[in-house]
């Protein structure tokens, strides 16, 4: 039997504030992060938890990993001394982009200014694996650590890959999560040029109004490690990794497949992969971009993979609330999801008012509402799909 | 134009600089190492870069792996300028 994984630690940093339970907690009372059409951290002050240095050798995106991490480790007891054999602790953090921030900002030294005056911390901050590599660093981790990259699921695609490393035997545990801060004009230029960003600066998943997108910042890390170790340590559980679906549409760069065979592929895996049904899930937190392409495939595929069931789960987008963290989506929703499933309650929807045809699932609109499920194990998925047709879903339980 | 090279000038540059490194400044001086004040390779390329736009003076990497001290740093801008 492969062992069994699971979440003993839980950090973020969002639109909503600093923490985990901030961002649970303010989302499920109907707060929203998002202000004048954008998701950005701006409660976020690196210098309240790192050194001058620390900052100075971190691109934003790494700012948000490293404070997130530092959450999750102290939560998982971690703070004082790592649990295990350090060359068997591994850290994998997923980003969409990276730093594109410290790439832009370099790029306009360059031109302006020339070539003489281009930092030399501008490659090392702008990398995409900067995130991991300094997560390791700051915590001493001496296992596998890269990074994942695959748009807006690489969040997922991380925590997914950390689950299996544990799961071959090559590592005992993993501090895993996604990261993005690509509150930038060039990002906001190249979304709003694919038509992808909304123009209303509204989130409103699965509403008949949504008009794309609105883009946010931010991170979620999760301590992930190997059930029979961490019973053994005595460490408080918060969930189960129960399962990891990964498919790809192979269809368009930036079109999700129109009937979502991808997605609904990747939920089918997730679900066989951790044992259980349709009928087991509670809850879906869905990808719920707030595109009308998404939205109305995701709808499908959740259809197609769940049957008869879907119409009876509550579904909602956290992405109403904080907007679309990319890279950082796939963790910081995970996140999301363990804390509603631990608290039996569904998260709301924002904004859904006025419904379209055929997208008829019950996405909690508006408040949240609790979980009635009769004792039964609080099992949800997590979905979470990036241009490229990646598609990467979790099957989380509360402990 | 670059600021005229005297040692009193670099110093005062260099001492400037060392502190957005995350050196403490109440520890900086002519004699206490770049170790010591936990300034590294990545930032001794930075105050190439800052002494370059100062001084137009280009230290080479191997000039900057030579260096131990704040004092070091100051004496091989000064006699690069010479």
């Amino acid at each position: 039997m492969k062992p069994d994984v699971v979440v003993t630690g839980i950090g973020a940093v969002t639109p909503l504030g600093i923490g985990a339970r901030t961002l649970h907690e303010r989302w499920t009372a109907g707060a929203s992060g998002i202000e004048d059409g954008e998701g950005a951290c701006s409660e976020f002050d690196p210098s309240e938890f790192l050194s001058v240095k620390e900052v100075r050798r971190a691109d934003r995106f790494t700012q948000f990993a490293l404070v997130s991490s530092d959450e999750a480790l102290a939560e998982a007891g971690w703070d004082g001394e790592l649990p295990y054999d350090p060359t068997r602790i591994g850290s994998i953090i997923g980003t969409g982009i990276g730093g594109i921030g410290t790439l832009t900002h370099n790029h306009q030294v360059l031109l302006e200014q020339g070539p003489g005056k281009v930092s030399p911390l501008s490659i090392p901050l702008m990398m995409g694996n900067a995130g991991a590599g300094a997560v390791s660093m700051r915590h001493k981790l001496l296992g596998p650590s890269f990074a994942t990259l695959s748009a807006c699921a690489a969040g997922s695609h991380a925590i997914g890959e950390s689950a299996k490393l544990i799961q071959s035997g090559a590592a005992d545990a993993v501090v895993t999560g996604g990261s993005e801060a690509g509150l930038v004009p060039l990002a906001r230029a190249a979304f709003s040029a694919l038509d992808a960003l909304s123009v209303s600066g509204i989130s409103r998943p699965f509403d008949v109004r949504r008009d794309g997108f609105v883009m946010g910042e931010g991170a979620a890390v999760l301590v992930l490690e190997n059930g029979d170790k961490a019973r053994e340590r005595g460490a408080n559980i918060l969930a189960y990794l129960r399962g990891y679906g990964a498919t790809s549409d192979a269809y368009h760069l930036t079109a999700p497949d129109k009937e979502g065979a991808g997605a609904a592929q990747a939920m089918r895996v997730a679900l066989a992969d951790a044992e259980l049904s349709p009928a087991d899930v509670v809850y879906v937190n869905a990808h719920g971009t707030s595109t009308p392409l998404n939205d109305r495939a995701e709808t499908k595929a959740i259809k197609a993979a769940l049957g008869d069931a879907a119409k009876d789960i509550p579904v909602s987008s956290t992405k109403s609330a904080i907007g679309h963290l990319l890279g950082a989506a796939g963790a910081v929703e995970a996140v999301a999801t363990i804390l509603a499933l631990r608290d039996r309650i569904a998260p709301p929807t924002l904004g859904h008012e006025q419904p379209e045809e055929g997208l008829d699932l019950d996405y909690v609109p508006g408040k949240a509402r609790p979980l009635d499920i009769d004792g039964k194990p609080a099992v949800g998925l997590s979905n979470a799909f990036g241009f490229g047709g990646h598609n990467a879903v979790l099957c989380l339980e509360a402990a | 134009m670059a600021t005229t090279v005297t040692p009193e000038a670099v110093e005062k540059v260099v001492f400037d600089a060392l502190p957005q490194f995350g050196a403490d400044p109440s520890e900086i001086s002519r004699e206490a190492t770049f170790e010591d004040l936990d300034v590294d390779s990545l930032d001794l390329a930075e105050l190439s870069q800052i002494i370059e736009d100062e001084f137009g003076v280009q230290l080479k990497g191997d000039d900057v792996g030579k260096i131990k001290t704040v004092g070091d740093a100051v004496e091989l801008v000064v006699s690069r300028a010479g």
